[in-house]
């Protein structure tokens, strides 16, 4: 029996390896500093994806902006003031919105931003991707929280301090680290969102000039060139796939080598 | 007299409940926090009332028959979801059949009988999994998988059960088949978590109970994935609702042809990918609305799977705060 679930073990971590080494491979041979540096240009004439790592990055403050301060509040509602049916209802809702389809946020975000302003916009992806991100750091803060003591909350208390500082001041400072890396992980969850990008920030081939315009991302970058005809920008979408696996894997191993002491 | 009282009797306890310590600075920011909070409840609202008006126009014109037409022809103005619904189905079905045997088996391996050591970066490593965006794995579907199956797989199965009618058609390597197999792999390290999750959670008296009984491990094993077995469903349907909503892997490899075929092998198209692929193509109102109806359907369908999968793997984990332990 314990071949038999060895073997499933085995072979998931495996489809893993093989998936990450053939990135490695096919990425490694397409990659230098103009691809880097570089905007898309006609095939034939090289070109990068230097527009759509700066357009992700664009992307990723927008809406850790936006998706960050409104998550942590709402992990603290969760683990700090709810209480009773109302705080269940809101924790099945951010539970809920989880699992919402990434491009049905898509479709939202073009129905209350790209058809009001009538155009594709940065803005509009970095609010698709807030969608996304808000409840994911909105359930790991209330985790985090709810592993602070209650000593600390009772001492503050008892030291005469209102329960907005005690929050701000005690109990917050002393999951920061927690929280930080909830937020991490989000980050590396929404840069490698592609479907609610399509009809958001659409996708350009130039370097970003203003959040008001359509947008490049990696991601869309990589989709694009992956379905298209050209034997040329299929190697690129594969080196792009390596500069996206770099970013997205390095945020989770990082992660788990910085937690490794606290979950012990 | 007694109305005015009966508004401060309102007002003071609207207050207590919004801060029960009575200082300012608490109403404030609990009033802040919970206005957050409600936003939240909000958005899904908002999200609801944005997809249904857009989606008014093709809602009017086709009713029901949404549903049950499978003729998909914008060129025609003939907008029938049915092939969609078939392909969202069957996809996540293969995908299912794939990746719940394999799941259990994992989650089984890293619980009970793993030690520590390798438990912890195994685990970790299927986790990495989930990690994967969604439009990596299309890449590698289509340049990897795609081609595997046409010249390897899918003749050696149409060779031997091409009497079934799942084994039959052509064989070009984008379909269902390919669709099923990206997802069950991207599905396994979410379902495997949650069981994983779950069977921590079954109290260690049931195993010793088992064991004291004369049960070999495997005995055991078997009682406590009957224990949890709630818990496991909860988290097979988690996975089926990430599998319905899943967009650019398998709008990458399954073909996006709107037909209802019965072969494993032939092109098919889901809800997730309809909408990928033709939302910025959309010429006219109604293909437009149409679309978005596409996405109103997925919304409705993935909240009523999660919330379901929620209630049924919080039944069985918060009774004994059996995802601390297992984290």
């Amino acid at each position: 029996m314990t071949t038999l679930t060895g073997l499933c073990t085995l072979l998931a971590v495996s489809a893993l390896l093989v998936i990450l080494f053939y990135i490695a491979w096919r990425g490694i041979g397409s990659l230098n500093i103009q691809f880097l540096t570089d905007r898309p240009r006609p095939i034939g004439e090289g070109g990068g994806v230097g527009n759509a790592i700066v357009g992700s990055l664009v992307l990723l403050l927008i809406s850790a902006g936006i998706g960050l301060p409104l998550g942590i509040c709402v992990g603290v509602y969760l683990s700090e003031i709810g209480r009773g049916k109302l705080s269940h209802a809101v924790r099945f809702i951010v539970d809920t919105l989880t699992g919402i389809p990434s491009i049905v946020t898509g479709v939202f975000v073009y129905a209350i931003m790209v058809v009001p302003m009538k155009h594709f916009s940065a803005l509009a992806g970095g609010v698709a991707l807030a969608l996304i991100m808000i409840p994911i750091v909105a359930r790991t803060t209330e985790e985090m929280l709810k592993l602070v003591p209650h000593s600390m909350r009772e001492g503050a208390l008892a030291l005469g301090a209102p329960q907005w500082r005690v929050t701000l001041g005690v109990v917050i400072p002393a999951a920061a680290s927690g929280i930080a890396t909830g937020a991490m992980l989000a980050i590396a969850r929404i840069s490698g969102e592609t479907a609610p990008l399509l009809f958001t920030a659409f996708g350009s081939r130039f370097f970003p000039e203003s959040l008001n315009q359509p947008i490049a991302s990696l991601t869309v970058q990589i989709y694009n060139y992956a379905i298209s005809p050209y034997d040329e920008w299929h190697a690129q979408a594969w080196a792009a796939t390596l500069v996206l696996m770099t970013l997205v894997l390095g945020i989770n191993i990082m992660v788990r080598f910085l937690t490794r002491s606290r979950l012990r | 007299m007694s109305a005015v009282s009966e508004k401060f009797g309102a007002y003071s306890t609207w207050r207590r409940a919004i801060s029960p310590t009575g200082n300012t600075g608490d109403a404030v920011f609990r009033f802040l926090m919970l206005l957050v909070a409600l936003l939240m409840v909000g958005i899904v609202l908002a999200m609801v009332i944005a997809l249904a008006s857009e989606s008014m126009l093709s809602l009017r014109q086709f009713g029901f028959s949404f549903l049950t037409s499978r003729d998909w022809n914008p060129v025609k103005g003939e907008f029938g979801a049915l092939p969609f619904l078939w392909g969202t189905i069957a996809s996540s079905i293969i995908a299912l059949l794939i990746s719940v045997p394999f799941s259990i088996g994992i989650a089984i391996f890293l619980v009970e009988q793993a030690p520590r050591y390798i438990a912890r970066p195994v685990g970790f490593l299927v986790e990495l999994l989930a990690a994967i965006p969604s439009v990596v794995y299309g890449v590698w579907g289509i340049f990897v998988l795609a081609p595997i199956l046409r010249n390897y797989v899918e003749p050696g199965l149409a060779k031997w059960f091409s009497w079934i009618p799942l084994f039959s058609g052509s064989i070009t390597g984008y379909g269902l088949l390919t669709g099923g197999i990206i997802l069950a792999i991207m599905v396994t390290p979410i379902i495997s978590a949650v069981v994983r999750d779950v069977l921590a959670a079954v109290p260690g008296s049931q195993r010793e109970a088992a064991l004291a009984l004369g049960a070999t491990k495997w005995e055991m094993i078997r009682v406590v994935l009957v224990n949890g077995m709630p818990g496991i469903t909860g988290a097979v349907i988690l996975g089926l609702g990430r599998a319905l909503g899943e967009t650019m892997a398998v709008t990458m490899v399954i073909g996006n042809r709107p037909e209802i075929s019965f072969s494993l092998f032939e092109p098919s198209y889901t809800i997730a990918s309809a909408i990928a692929n033709e939302f910025t193509e959309a010429t006219g109102d109604l293909y437009l609305s149409a679309l978005v109806e596409l996405g109103l359907i997925l919304f409705l369908v993935t909240f009523v799977v999660n919330g379901f999968a929620r209630l049924l793997v919080w039944n069985v984990t918060r009774r004994t705060g059996g995802v601390e332990r297992a984290a």
